[in-house]
C-alpha cells in the first residue's frame, strides 16, 4: 500500500512522516513521531484528550487526517513550555492541584491556553463551556476552572 | 493492629499543600501512561468481540487471516490452560469466550500484527459461527422462571429455594426484632429503587506492552491499580512462576475500581508468547464500554419505620444486583453498608446476586455502597417530609456514633458521622434560601476502608537525601503524600525526600491500589520504614560519641545526645549521618512490610441544591458541598480533590449515566458521545469541608478519603428532585424523560 | 471461651444460631475452632472471611489476639475499589 508524504511544523520545528490515507494526526503524533503528550481517550472527538492546535485553531486530533497536517502549524503539549520555563497555565495547574491521574491533562491545557489567546479574561461560566469538550474523570473540575481562572489573570498582568 | 497507633502532635509537614513530584512530566505531556511506550520489533494486538449478548460457538476459522503476512500470533480460549481456581478461571473466561459467548463484546480470538491497520484487516478475515441463544440483560428478566440461564452450574449454595440458577450468591445481615420494632412506629413507608450500571469512565482505556522470551522470562508494563495482582493473575492464567514475570505499572490515567482486575494483559502476554515478539495491545473506548467492568445494576426494596419526632424505630431493605455474566460478591458490602449509618435495634439485609449476559463488573469506588444508600436515604427523606421533620436533625438524632453496634454487626469506635453531620448544619450552606424550581437535598454515605499487605523501603542516601520506595500506583497525588510523611517523621524537608513506584520484582507485595488503603497503610509502612532508619542512624551516633544507643534520641531530623549519661555532643544532623555512614557500618535504610488491619471507616454528608426545569424536566445542580472525615488531611488538596472527584461522578451517577441495552441484548451506547459523564458546564463549584477525627489505627490519625465522596450523591440529588417537583423519584439516572414523566404523573 | 457472631445466610450451618461460642486466643483459632465446631462454615471460610474484633476488622492476620470479652463477628471477605 503507498504511504503518504508530509511535511507539516510541529511545536516549530520541521517535521516529515509518511502515513497510511486512514491514520489520524493523532495516530501520526503517537506511533510515527513519538510525541506522546497527546492521548487518545476515544478516538470519536468525544474527550479532547488529544487536543492540539492546527494552525492555531484548537481540534481533536483524533479527528484529524495525518495527511491534512501537509504544511499546517501544529502545537502540541510537548512545545507549550519554553525550555525549563513551564507557561504559566503549567504552572496554575500544579499550584491548584488541577490534576490528579494527569490524563486530561495536556489536552485541557492545550484548550484552554487556545481560549485564553481569544478571550483573556473569561468568566468561570465561559471557562466551563469551552472546556465542556474536555473530559476529566478524576477532578470535577473545580480545580482545573480554578487554575485557569487564575492562569488568565496572571497573563494579563505581563 | 492496635488501635493505639495514634498519637497527638503538632505537624510541621503533614498538612500543607506540597508539590508532587511528578506535577511537572503531567503538564509537559512527557509521563508515560499504559499505551505510552514502544519495543524494538513490537507487534500490535488487535481483538474480535462477538456481536451478540448470547451465544454458542459453533467454529471459529483463522485461517484466511493467518495466511497474512503480516499476521504474526493468533489466540483463542483453546490457548489457555483450564480448571483454573474459580475466581481466575472467570477472569480468563471475562477476557477471551470459552464455548459460549456471554455478553456484547465478548472477546473471542486475539491477533497480533505488524501494524494496527493489518491487525484490524486481519480480523476482518476470520470467520466465527454462531448459534445465537435467548438472553436476559435485566434483573427482572434473569431472575423470571424460565429465564435463559448464563452459566450453567453456578447457583450459589446459600441461595433460598425458589431462586433461579442465574442466583449465584445471598447473604443476609442484621440484628434485633424486626416485627417489635415495625410495631413502635408511626408511620412505615416501603419503596422500591433502580439503579442503571455505570461505568467508572477513567479517560485512559486499558493498555499494556507484553513481552515473553523463549527462556519464559517475560515482562509486562501496563495501567494498572496494582502491578502484584496482575503479575499473579497472569502468571497462573498463562502457566509461570511468579519471579518470571516482572510487572512494570505505568502512570495511570484513572482507575477508580475498574482496573483491579485484567482484561487485556493476559491475551497480550500469550500473543507475545506464541509470536516471540513484544506485543502492544490497547483498548478503544467501545471496547472498555463493552467488555470491561462496569458496575453492577440493583433493584433495592426498602422498608423503614419512624416514630414522629424522628426515631427511626426498624429497617429492612432486599437487595437485587446484577454483576454480569459471572458470581459476584458486590451484594456482600451492599448489604452491609445500606443501614450503616444509622444507629438502629432492628435491622436486616438480604441480597441476592443474579447473573446477566452483561460484561463481569468490576470494583467502582466504594462498590455496592452508593445504590444501597441511596435505597435507605431515600425512604428516610420522605419519611421525613411526612412528619415535616429536618432531614438534618433525623439523621443527628439517629446516627451511628462511638458504641452504636453497626448494622454489619461490629460496635463503632471513634467515627466523624456526629461531627460532619453537625459541621453541614452549621453550614451557611444548609439555611441559604432557595428560588422556584429548586430544591435541596442531602444524604448521609459511608464507607469501610482497607488497608492490606505493604511493603515499603526508605533509603538514606550518601547525600542526606532520601529516596522512598513504595508498590502502589500513583491515581491522585500519593507519592506526594507519603513522601511528606517520611520528611515529617524524619525531620528532614519535603524537597529532601522522592517517592517512586516500584516494580514487582523490586520491592515486596503489595495490595492493589483499592479500598482508599495507600495513603492510610503505604502511609503505615512509610512511618515506620522512616523510624527503622531512625534507629539504625541512632545507633550511628552512638557509636561516633562512644555511649549507650539508648542515651540517643532523635528530634527534629538530629541524633541528641539524652539522659543521665550522655555526655554533651553537638547533635548530629541526618546529613552528617549519612556522609559519615559507610565510615560508621555502611549504607542505611529502613523498610517496613506489614499487612495493616484498622483501616478505620469513613463517613461523609453531602447537600445539594439543584433546580428543575418543570418544561423540559432538566436538572441543573446549583450548589454543592462535601462534608467528609479524613481523619488526618495529609495533603489537603488531594483530599478535596477525592472528595470532589467521587461527587462528580455520583452527580452523573444520578442524573445522566446508563448502560442502555437494546431488545437484542447490545449495549447502544458504547461511547462518551451517549454514554455521558459530566462535564465542566454541567457542574457547579464543588465546595468542601474536611472534618479530621484521627483514627486510633494510624500514627498520623488518617483514614482513607478516596471512596465515601460516591456514595451520598445519589441520595442527596434524588432527594433534591423529589422534594423540588414533589414526587418521590425511585430510579436512576434523573434522566429529563424520567423526571418530565414523573411530574405529569403527579398532575394527574 | 470467645462468643462470635455469625451473619445471617450462614446461620443454616450453626443450627440458625447467630452466635456462638468457640475456645480460641487469636484469630486464626477462631477460625479453626469455627470451621471443626461447625463444618458447615468450611467453605465459606477456605473462600475467605474477616474477622470484626472490637470493632477493626482483620482481613488476615493470623495472630490478631482475641480475648474473652472481645466482640468478635464473622464478616465477608472486603475490598474495595
Ligand atoms: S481521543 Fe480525540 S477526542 Fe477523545
Ligand atoms: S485528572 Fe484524571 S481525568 Fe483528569
Amino acid at each position: 500500500m503507498s504511504k503518504i508524504h508530509v511535511t507539516t511544523r510541529i511545536n516549530g520545528d520541521e517535521a516529515e512522516f509518511l502515513c497510511d490515507a486512514e491514520e489520524t494526526l493523532l495516530d501520526v503524533l503517537r506511533d510515527h513521531l513519538n510525541l506522546t503528550g497527546a492521548k487518545e481517550g476515544c478516538a470519536s472527538g468525544d474527550c479532547g484528550a488529544c487536543s492540539v492546535t492546527l494552525n492555531g485553531r484548537l481540534v481533536c486530533s483524533c479527528l484529524v487526517l495525518g495527511a491534512e497536517a501537509d504544511g499546517a502549524e501544529i502545537a502540541t503539549i510537548e512545545g507549550m513550555a519554553s525550555g525549563e520555563k513551564l507557561h504559566v497555565l503549567q504552572q496554575k495547574f500544579l499550584d491548584h492541584a488541577a490534576l490528579q491521574c494527569g490524563i486530561c491533562t495536556p489536552g485541557i491545557l492545550i484548550a484552554a491556553k487556545s481560549l485564553l489567546e481569544k478571550n483573556p479574561d473569561p468568566s468561570e461560566t465561559e471557562v466551563r463551556y469551552w472546556l465542556a469538550g474536555n473530559l476529566c474523570r478524576c477532578t470535577g473540575y473545580d480545580k482545573i476552572i480554578n487554575a485557569v481562572i487564575d492562569a488568565a489573570a496572571e497573563m494579563r498582568k505581563v | 493492629m492496635a488501635l493505639d497507633e495514634y498519637q497527638k502532635r503538632d505537624f510541621k509537614i503533614i498538612g500543607t499543600r506540597q508539590p508532587r513530584p511528578d506535577g511537572i512530566d503531567k503538564v509537559t505531556g512527557r509521563a508515560l501512561y499504559g499505551a505510552d511506550i514502544t519495543a524494538p520489533g513490537m507487534l500490535y494486538a488487535a481483538m474480535l468481540r462477538a456481536p451478540h449478548a448470547h451465544a454458542n460457538i459453533k467454529s471459529i476459522d483463522t485461517s484466511r487471516a493467518e495466511a497474512m503476512s503480516e499476521v504474526k500470533a493468533v489466540v483463542t480460549a483453546a490457548d489457555f490452560v483450564q480448571g483454573l481456581g474459580d475466581d481466575t478461571q472467570d477472569v480468563i473466561d471475562a477476557c477471551i469466550a470459552r464455548d459460549k459467548v456471554l455478553y456484547d463484546g465478548h472477546g473471542v480470538v486475539a491477533i497480533a500484527a505488524t501494524s494496527r491497520a493489518a491487525a484490524r484487516r486481519a480480523l476482518k478475515l476470520i470467520q466465527v459461527e454462531y448459534e445465537v441463544l435467548p438472553h436476559a440483560v435485566e434483573i427482572d428478566d434473569a431472575l423470571a422462571a424460565g429465564a435463559p440461564v448464563i452459566q450453567a452450574g453456578r447457583r450459589g449454595n446459600k441461595v433460598p429455594k425458589g431462586y433461579n440458577d442465574n442466583c449465584t450468591n445471598w447473604c443476609e445481615f442484621g440484628h434485633g426484632d424486626l416485627d417489635a420494632g415495625f410495631a413502635k412506629a408511626d408511620k412505615i413507608i416501603s419503596r422500591s429503587f433502580r439503579t442503571a450500571a455505570t461505568h467508572q469512565g477513567y479517560i485512559e482505556p486499558h493498555a499494556c506492552l507484553a513481552s515473553m522470551g523463549p527462556d519464559g522470562q517475560g515482562d509486562l508494563w501496563c495501567c494498572t491499580q496494582g502491578q502484584y495482582f496482575v503479575r499473579t493473575l497472569c502468571a497462573e492464567i498463562i502457566g509461570m512462576e511468579e519471579s518470571r514475570l516482572r510487572v512494570t505499572s505505568s502512570e495511570i490515567g484513572g482507575g477508580f475500581g475498574g482496573k483491579t482486575t485484567v482484561f487485556i494483559e493476559p491475551i497480550a502476554l500469550m500473543l507475545s508468547k506464541k509470536a516471540g515478539r513484544p506485543v502492544k495491545m490497547t483498548m478503544s473506548r467501545d471496547e472498555v464500554f463493552k467488555a470491561t467492568g462496569p458496575t453492577v445494576s440493583s433493584v433495592t426494596d426498602v422498608r423503614i419505620g419512624m416514630t414522629r419526632d424522628g426515631r427511626i424505630t426498624a429497617g429492612e431493605a432486599f437487595l437485587r444486583y446484577q454483576g454480569g455474566a459471572f458470581p459476584c460478591l458486590t451484594i456482600f458490602p451492599g448489604a452491609q453498608s445500606a443501614f450503616a449509618v444509622y444507629d438502629l435495634s432492628a435491622v436486616r439485609t438480604r441480597a441476592v446476586n443474579v447473573m446477566t449476559n452483561r460484561p463481569r463488573q468490576a470494583a467502582y469506588r466504594a462498590p455496592g455502597a452508593p445504590m444501597a444508600i441511596y435505597a435507605v436515604e431515600s425512604v428516610v427523606d420522605e419519611l421525613c417530609q411526612e412528619f415535616g421533620l429536618d432531614p438534618l436533625e433525623v439523621r443527628l438524632l439517629n446516627a451511628a456514633s462511638k458504641g452504636t453496634k453497626s448494622s454489619y454487626g461490629p460496635t463503632f469506635d471513634d467515627i466523624g458521622l456526629l461531627a460532619t453531620l453537625k459541621a453541614a448544619k452549621a453550614h451557611p450552606h444548609y439555611t441559604a434560601p432557595l428560588g422556584p424550581n429548586q430544591g435541596r437535598g442531602l444524604s448521609c454515605g459511608f464507607w469501610f476502608n482497607f488497608g492490606g499487605n505493604t511493603s515499603v523501603s526508605l533509603n538514606v542516601n550518601f547525600d542526606g537525601t532520601i529516596g522512598v520506595t513504595e508498590g502502589n500506583p500513583d491515581i491522585g497525588g500519593s507519592r506526594v503524600s507519603i513522601s511528606m510523611m517520611a520528611a515529617e517523621e524524619l525531620g528532614v524537608p519535603y524537597d529532601k525526600v522522592r517517592t517512586i513506584v516500584a516494580d514487582t520484582n523490586s520491592l515486596g507485595h503489595n495490595d492493589v491500589t483499592d479500598g482508599s488503603r495507600v495513603t492510610f497503610a503505604v502511609g503505615l509502612a512509610t512511618i515506620k520504614a522512616a523510624r527503622a532508619a531512625i534507629g539504625e542512624m541512632c545507633r550511628r551516633a552512638a557509636r561516633v560519641w562512644d555511649i549507650d544507643e539508648d542515651a540517643v534520641i532523635w528530634e527534629d531530623g538530629h541524633a541528641k545526645p539524652a539522659g543521665p549519661n550522655a555526655g554533651s555532643h553537638q547533635p548530629m544532623s541526618l546529613a552528617e549521618i549519612a556522609r559519615q555512614s559507610p565510615n560508621t557500618g555502611g549504607p542505611i535504610s529502613g523498610h517496613h512490610e506489614v499487612n495493616a488491619e484498622g483501616a478505620g471507616v469513613s463517613f461523609g454528608v453531602h447537600l445539594c441544591d439543584l433546580e428543575v426545569d418543570p418544561e423540559t424536566g432538566f436538572t441543573t445542580i446549583l450548589r454543592y458541598t462535601v462534608f467528609q472525615d479524613a481523619g488526618r488531611a495529609i495533603h489537603p488538596d488531594f483530599v478535596e480533590g477525592q472528595m470532589q472527584g467521587g461527587a462528580a461522578q455520583g452527580i452523573g451517577w444520578a442524573l445522566n449515566e446508563e448502560y442502555i441495552y437494546g431488545k437484542d441484548g447490545r449495549l447502544q451506547n458504547a461511547g462518551f458521545l451517549d454514554y455521558r459523564i459530566p462535564v465542566a458546564s454541567d457542574l457547579p463549584k464543588i465546595d468542601t469541608v474536611i472534618l479530621e477525627i484521627p483514627n486510633p489505627g494510624h500514627p498520623y490519625g488518617v483514614r482513607g478519603v478516596g471512596e465515601t465522596s460516591i456514595v451520598p450523591p445519589l441520595a442527596a440529588i434524588s432527594n433534591a428532585v423529589s422534594r423540588t417537583i414533589g414526587v418521590r423519584m425511585q430510579e436512576l439516572p434523573m434522566s429529563p424523560p424520567k423526571i418530565l414523566a414523573a411530574i405529569k404523573s403527579a398532575g394527574n | 471461651m470467645v462468643k462470635v457472631s455469625i451473619w445471617g445466610s450462614l446461620r443454616s450451618a450453626t443450627d440458625g444460631m447467630a452466635e456462638v461460642e468457640v475456645k480460641a486466643k487469636n484469630f486464626r483459632e477462631v477460625l479453626e475452632a469455627l470451621k471443626r465446631d461447625y463444618p458447615g462454615l468450611g467453605p465459606e471460610i477456605d473462600r475467605g472471611v474477616s474477622l470484626a474484633i472490637d470493632g477493626v476488622i482483620i482481613r488476615e492476620s493470623w495472630f490478631t489476639p482475641v480475648q474473652a470479652d472481645s466482640e468478635v463477628i464473622l464478616m465477608p471477605y472486603m475490598q474495595g475499589g
